[in-house]
């Protein structure tokens, strides 16, 4: 074995080039079985997007690649009353958060720890509307509170005598409809979170000279954060963007982000304008995003470490 | 140690989750200071016992008095005792520092002196200083452990529980820790009530044991009456092996071993027992070349033999009896397997225990 200590050092390696390395990371299996979804989404979901964020730099009402580029658009959305629909839209969405968030937490906490055998029914009893499009569930609230022949109105005239009056088109319907639609992506991934909860840190906290508040405040509210932060990042994306809503239960008093958009594309037929809604919506829901995942720790909320 | 003021009283505790009777009518004082440790089979109700003397379970009858005061009612955060878990139930989310330092927080301490006190608690379990920013999920199992005592101590409570902390460890790390536990008690001078299903772990470091069966304590004593005066098979197997002879106490005081087809001379009783069981530890066990080196003998034939580091171990079938007998490795008894060999024991080695 003395011999190999003595012997010459082999030539070093030469480095492969950047080709080289593409060409190795190509042929891996993984790139390989994944590449048809990656073909799909190049075409249907980044194409179309490349797409959109070029016709918001062309003029007024271009519908092909030719003309100067301008910023025009987005100066419009600032100085007309294009940003209207931002205001409605983002503060429909936190406050729907907010909503949610109030009434999930109670809910998975019972879900998480209390309910016990009956966590499972409860659960399915939550489940089973979103079997049913949310149009047609909305569309079932429409008829509720519609005014004079609603069902709502209807029946304390017809019972009591008393006239509630329309209480359709006001924001308060509006975000009520929304709560209900977006409840459940707060819900589940909060009753995930509280569930991570391990029973006995709770009972070392209390061990420990922690009160009620106290747990809730250093053990429980950090280590459920993730699935909280989740909860409700889908629903307020999700709630950005919702057009239904606004529209069956808001009447034409109030025009959200999407409904902006919509108006844009088809009855003013003003695409430039509307893409740059678009391209404006998803970068402020982008940023909000993206610094809202940085903070959580997804492996930890699935359970792998 | 036995005699004192009893720090802490149990009278007649009982738990009941449905239809077990998890603890059932327990009654116990340790004494201020000692250090008691309650040993069972996984299942016996020790957890249950220990939760509720913590505070973390409330008994469905029974008192639970602190310093003579009735404290059934009080939660744990009002109880001036303090825990370690089986898991340890350390803070994931949080350093070191803040995990020993969290009981001192919730009391309102200000965050100079938190600092002080935990760096004293380092000290006291030997971690070193630059872990107080360390995440408690890069801590290895043994640091966990100072983790969790430090973390129990940082209010100094009066009583310290424990319940099977060592449980997970592998066998170096645990030894070292027992006996740092035990010396941590020594220093403190606070009473520790600690739980295992080991009485090994129990005999090295307990001032008393209480062996729990099935929700009852069945016998409590020093770690030395237990060991030599086991209340019944159950105690004395608990100890790890021994070898349990099946006898009955015949009408001219000699036992008759119905499974080995001989008498043996026993120890005098004074229990009544009519019918029970001969405990021989395998280390009062010996081979012998004639009957008369010993009271008793019993022939049989080398099943096998096993060497266990300092000791070498052997199994001799003899009738439907497989006894075990245990040598230091310098004496071993050369034999080869399937010899016929003649083992034997005296009387003041054995113990008659009932069912």
């Amino acid at each position: 074995m003395a011999s190999t200590l003595d012997a010459p050092t082999p030539p070093p390696l030469p480095q492969p080039t950047w080709l080289q390395s593409l060409g190795q990371w190509l042929r891996q299996p993984g790139f390989i079985s994944a590449s048809p979804v990656l073909i799909f989404f190049l075409i249907g979901f980044v194409g179309p997007l490349v797409i959109v964020l070029g016709f918001s730099f062309l003029p007024e009402r271009t519908f092909g690649f030719h003309g100067d580029w301008t910023v025009d658009n987005y100066v419009h959305i600032l100085s007309e009353s294009y940003w209207i629909p931002f205001v409605w839209s983002f503060g429909l969405a936190t406050a729907t958060v907010a909503c949610c968030l109030l009434i999930s937490y109670p809910v998975s906490y019972g879900l998480a720890r209390i309910f016990g055998r009956w966590a499972a029914p409860v659960m399915l009893l939550l489940v089973i509307p979103l079997f049913v499009s949310e149009n047609v569930r909305l569309f079932g609230w429409y008829l509720v509170l519609l005014k004079g022949g609603g069902i709502l109105a209807g029946s304390t005239q017809a019972l009591f005598g008393f006239d509630t009056g329309t209480l359709l088109y006001s924001p308060g319907t509006i975000l009520m409809g929304m709560v209900y639609v977006y409840l459940p992506y707060t819900l589940f991934p909060t009753t995930l979170g509280l569930s991570l909860v391990p029973r006995d840190q709770m009972d070392a906290a209390s061990d420990l000279g922690a009160n009620r508040w106290q747990i809730f405040r250093e053990v429980e509210l950090p280590i459920a954060m993730p699935g909280i932060l989740i909860g409700s990042l889908l629903t307020f994306v999700l709630a950005v963007g919702a057009i239904s809503e606004a529209k069956l239960l808001g009447g034409a008093n109030i025009v959200v982000v999407a409904h902006a958009i919509l108006h844009e594309f088809t009855y003013a037929q003003n695409w430039p304008l509307g893409s740059a809604i678009s391209m404006f919506a998803i970068a402020i829901t982008g940023i909000l995003v993206i610094f809202i995942m940085r903070r959580l720790d997804l492996d930890r909320l699935l359970g792998r470490k | 140690m036995a005699e004192g003021a009893p720090i802490l009283r149990i009278e007649n505790l009982t738990k009941v989750f449905g239809k077990l009777r998890a603890v059932n009518d327990v009654s116990l004082d340790i004494v201020d200071g000692e250090f008691f440790t309650i040993v069972g089979p996984s299942g016996s109700g020790k957890t249950t016992l220990l939760r509720m003397l913590a505070g973390l379970e409330k008994p469905n009858a029974g008192d639970v008095l602190l310093r003579g005061n009735r404290v059934n009612d009080v939660p744990a955060n009002k109880r001036p005792t303090c825990m370690v878990f089986q898991s340890l139930a350390l803070f994931n989310h949080r350093t070191v520092g803040q995990n020993i330092e969290f009981a001192l927080k919730m009391r309102g301490v200000s965050r100079a002196a938190r600092r002080e006190r935990c760096e004293e608690l380092m000290k006291v379990v030997r971690l070193p200083q630059e872990f107080y920013a360390k995440g408690v999920t890069k801590c290895s199992g043994g640091e966990r452990q100072r983790v969790a005592l430090a973390r129990a101590l940082a209010s100094d409570p009066d009583i310290m529980f424990f319940d099977e902390p060592l449980s997970a460890i592998d066998y170096q790390l645990r030894k070292l820790l027992e006996v740092e536990l035990k010396d941590l008690h020594r220093e403190t001078g606070k009473t520790f009530v600690y739980i295992t299903h080991s009485l090994e772990e129990a005999m090295v470091m307990s001032d008393r044991i209480g062996i729990m069966q099935a929700g009852r304590l069945i016998q409590i004593g020093t770690p030395d009456e237990i060991y030599t005066k086991p209340l019944n098979k159950f105690v004395s197997e608990f100890m790890g092996e021994v070898n349990t002879l099946p006898v009955q106490v015949g009408s001219d005081g000699k036992f008759d071993c119905a499974d080995l087809g001989s008498q043996f001379l026993g120890p005098q009783t004074d229990n009544g027992i009519q019918s029970g069981y001969l405990v021989i530890r395998p280390e009062s066990m010996r081979f012998l070349n004639d009957p008369s080196e010993a009271d008793n003998h019993v022939k049989g034939s080398l099943f096998n033999e096993y060497a266990m580091g300092s000791r070498v171990q052997y199994h001799v079938r003899a009738g439907n009896q497989m006894l075990v007998i245990e040598k230091l490795r310098e004496m071993a008894f050369r034999g080869s397997i399937n010899d016929d060999v003649m083992i034997g024991w005296d009387v003041k080695d054995s113990v008659l225990v009932s069912d």
